[in-house]
């Protein structure tokens, strides 16, 4: 412990809780409390109701709810398998072109979201690849965003794999795919399943780029929460916000409890 | 099946760490690879296994050439220092790995896996995960599955020295019966510690700075060592700077008697004499000199005995009134217990 004395103890808490408090809990708070209210004009919301989950949990937010889920799996699916196969090609590589490949997954997310959407728009507009109007471009741009982080977790998960057990793997006779399917795959999967969890975190939330490229047919739950609360609609935004934050959070323990399980060691 | 080195040579970015090794084991023999760290040892085991690639020369598996193959394709077994054992399947699911990645048959497998772990005492373990073993079951299952796969190689890199004191003795037990029960497998057995090879091995390969430094049976190499090297790690030794006389030696102004037939008179040379051989009180071959330490190891004690800027080491049974520290005292030491080696070494 790096404090010792209970005291230093009491006030360090106490200075975690002022500054964390109205930074990073309270915002949440105050969507939680718009979303029971029907009017907030005072220093407490009024009027408690629960018609703003009524109309977050059917008909065109419901869809949207669906959409998001679906988006953010497939993309977060995507994004795994190709941020772990270039992990692996990058760990069999030389140390410059590993750098470069590094660079290459990390691009995205040095760009601004805006950018990498417009960009995505203007490359599938045309044929003969034409995305423009369909799911896949929102799915392809939101793939795209998030794969950097699953490359990179898998890529340090791959460099602090000890080397002795593909090594033993291969002296008892086992091909290099059976290595990787039996043996590094299975070591690899805590930090598969953070990935993922991450990945479908930031797909779920992603909104910028989605502006620029979302269907009609095709509106996530951020969408959604921001043309509500564009129009005024505050306290149903609230209660699509709280939704997507609870579909989120619980995809997310569902996650970690597969990782707590996986992990070995 | 034995193992042939052939001059093979490694090197990392023009770092040579194992320089032109000629080394051959016999079928079933086992051979230690003794030598400090650095001392290209370890290397020679991956050079077998096929983890490490020779800049040149071959390494021959019971006659074939498989310095091209991949290390699966090469049918050894191999135990390292951490085990490595798979943290996610079961004893029996580890000790199975290598059958099933050879695709042998279910009824097979399963009647190999239970021999394996019968032969090291683990079949109580079988559904264990490795995590829930002590290190010298580990060490057991790690050795199980290197046998499952029946190897006629079976290449150990220091595979006790994560093991404390006492385990490392039961398994070093274990480890002859093994020899003894597997009379057909080559053993290939690195360490840094002359007791383990001293124990286990039929021949013993000193390792220094990339090179072979001697080989031969451990009793040869204890006897007769050939270099100051070889005895200094093969056993510990005292190495003391002579000057060749004759019918004798000698040692800072004092007459030594020793064998001197094979060396020229006139010529610098080094004397190896044992610890355990070197005597207290009056004798033949007399060194003086005064008591630097001494330390009490139950059943001797070990003198350190400064003289003429030279500690000479003596082991004697324990003693009932020890010198004190700066006291002077006389050693002693019988001509054949001396071995003469060349000259121009590092002295201990």
């Amino acid at each position: 412990m790096l404090v010792h004395s209970r005291k230093a103890r009491w006030a360090l808490w106490a200075v975690f809780l002022v500054l964390f408090l109205p930074l990073f809990a309270l915002p949440l708070l105050v969507v939680l409390g718009a979303s029971f209210a029907t009017h907030w004009s005072g220093v407490l919301p009024s009027g408690p109701t629960t018609a703003n989950y009524h109309a977050a949990t059917r008909g065109e937010a419901l869809q949207a709810l669906t959409t998001s889920l679906v988006t953010a799996v497939t993309a977060s699916l995507l994004a795994l398998t190709v941020g772990t196969w270039a992990a692996l090609a990058g760990a069999a590589l030389k140390k410059r072109y590993r750098r470069l490949l590094d660079a290459v997954f990390v691009l995205p997310v040095a760009v601004p979201s805006v950018v990498v959407g417009l960009s995505v728009l203007v490359a599938f507009s045309q044929p003969p690849l034409l995305l423009n109007g369909t799911r896949w471009i929102v799915i392809s741009a939101h793939t795209v965003l998030v794969t950097a982080f699953a490359h990179q977790s898998v890529s340090a998960a791959l460099a602090r794999l000890d080397p002795a057990y593909e090594q033993a793997a291969a002296s008892l006779g086992a091909r290099p795919a059976y290595v990787l399917l039996r043996v590094r795959l299975p070591l690899l999967l805590p930090s598969l399943t953070a990935a993922a969890g991450l990945c479908f975190a930031l797909s779920m939330g992603e909104l910028s780029a989605t502006m620029m490229l979302y269907p009609p047919d095709w509106t996530p739950l951020p969408v959604l929460i921001y043309a509500a609360t564009d129009r005024g609609a505050l306290f149903t935004g609230s209660a699509v916000a709280v939704v997507l934050m609870a579909a989120t959070l619980l995809v997310l323990f569902a996650v970690s409890r597969i990782r707590t399980r996986a992990s070995y060691r | 099946m034995g193992i042939r080195f052939d001059s093979v040579t490694v090197a990392y970015d023009g770092n040579v760490v194992l320089d032109a090794l000629d080394l051959t084991v016999e079928p079933g023999e086992v051979m230690a690879l003794l030598g400090p760290s650095g001392s290209g040892k370890t290397t020679a085991l991956r050079a077998v296994a096929g983890f490490v690639r020779p800049a040149s020369g071959r390494v021959l598996l019971g006659g074939e050439d498989v310095t091209d193959l991949p290390p699966y394709r090469r049918g050894i077994g191999m135990v390292v220092q951490s085990y490595a054992l798979f943290p996610h399947l079961r004893v029996d699911e580890n000790v199975a790995f290598g059958l099933k990645a050879r695709r042998t048959p279910r009824n097979e497998v399963r009647q190999r896996v239970a021999e394996a772990l019968e032969l090291t005492g683990m079949a109580g373990y079988a559904r264990r995960h490795p995590r829930e073993l002590s290190g010298g079951q580990q060490q057991r299952v790690a050795i199980a599955r290197a046998l499952a796969i029946r190897p006629r190689v079976l290449l150990l890199d220091e595979p006790l020295s994560a093991l404390d004191a006492r385990l490392r003795s039961g398994m070093l037990a274990e480890l002859a019966r093994l020899h003894r029960e597997l009379p057909d497998v080559s053993m290939l057995y690195v360490t840094h510690d002359q007791v383990e090879a001293l124990t286990l091995a039929d021949r013993i390969a000193v390792m220094d700075k990339a090179r072979l430094q001697a080989c031969g049976t451990p009793r040869e190499l204890y006897r007769s060592p050939d270099n100051a090297f070889t005895a200094s790690f093969v056993g510990g030794a005292n190495l003391l700077p002579v000057t060749v006389g004759a019918g004798g030696v000698d040692f800072l102004g004092t007459e030594l008697k020793v064998d001197t037939a094979e060396a020229v008179a006139g010529a610098r040379a080094t004397l190896c004499v044992r610890p355990h051989l070197v005597g207290l009180g009056e004798g033949p071959n007399r060194i003086t000199g005064t008591v630097a330490e001494i330390q009490w190891r139950g059943a001797t004690h070990r003198l350190y005995v400064e003289t003429g800027g030279h500690r000479v080491m003596a082991d004697v049974r324990e003693l009932k009134e020890p010198p004190l520290h700066g006291e002077p005292v006389t050693l002693h030491f019988a001509s054949e217990d001396a071995v003469l080696l060349p000259a121009g070494v590092s002295h201990g």
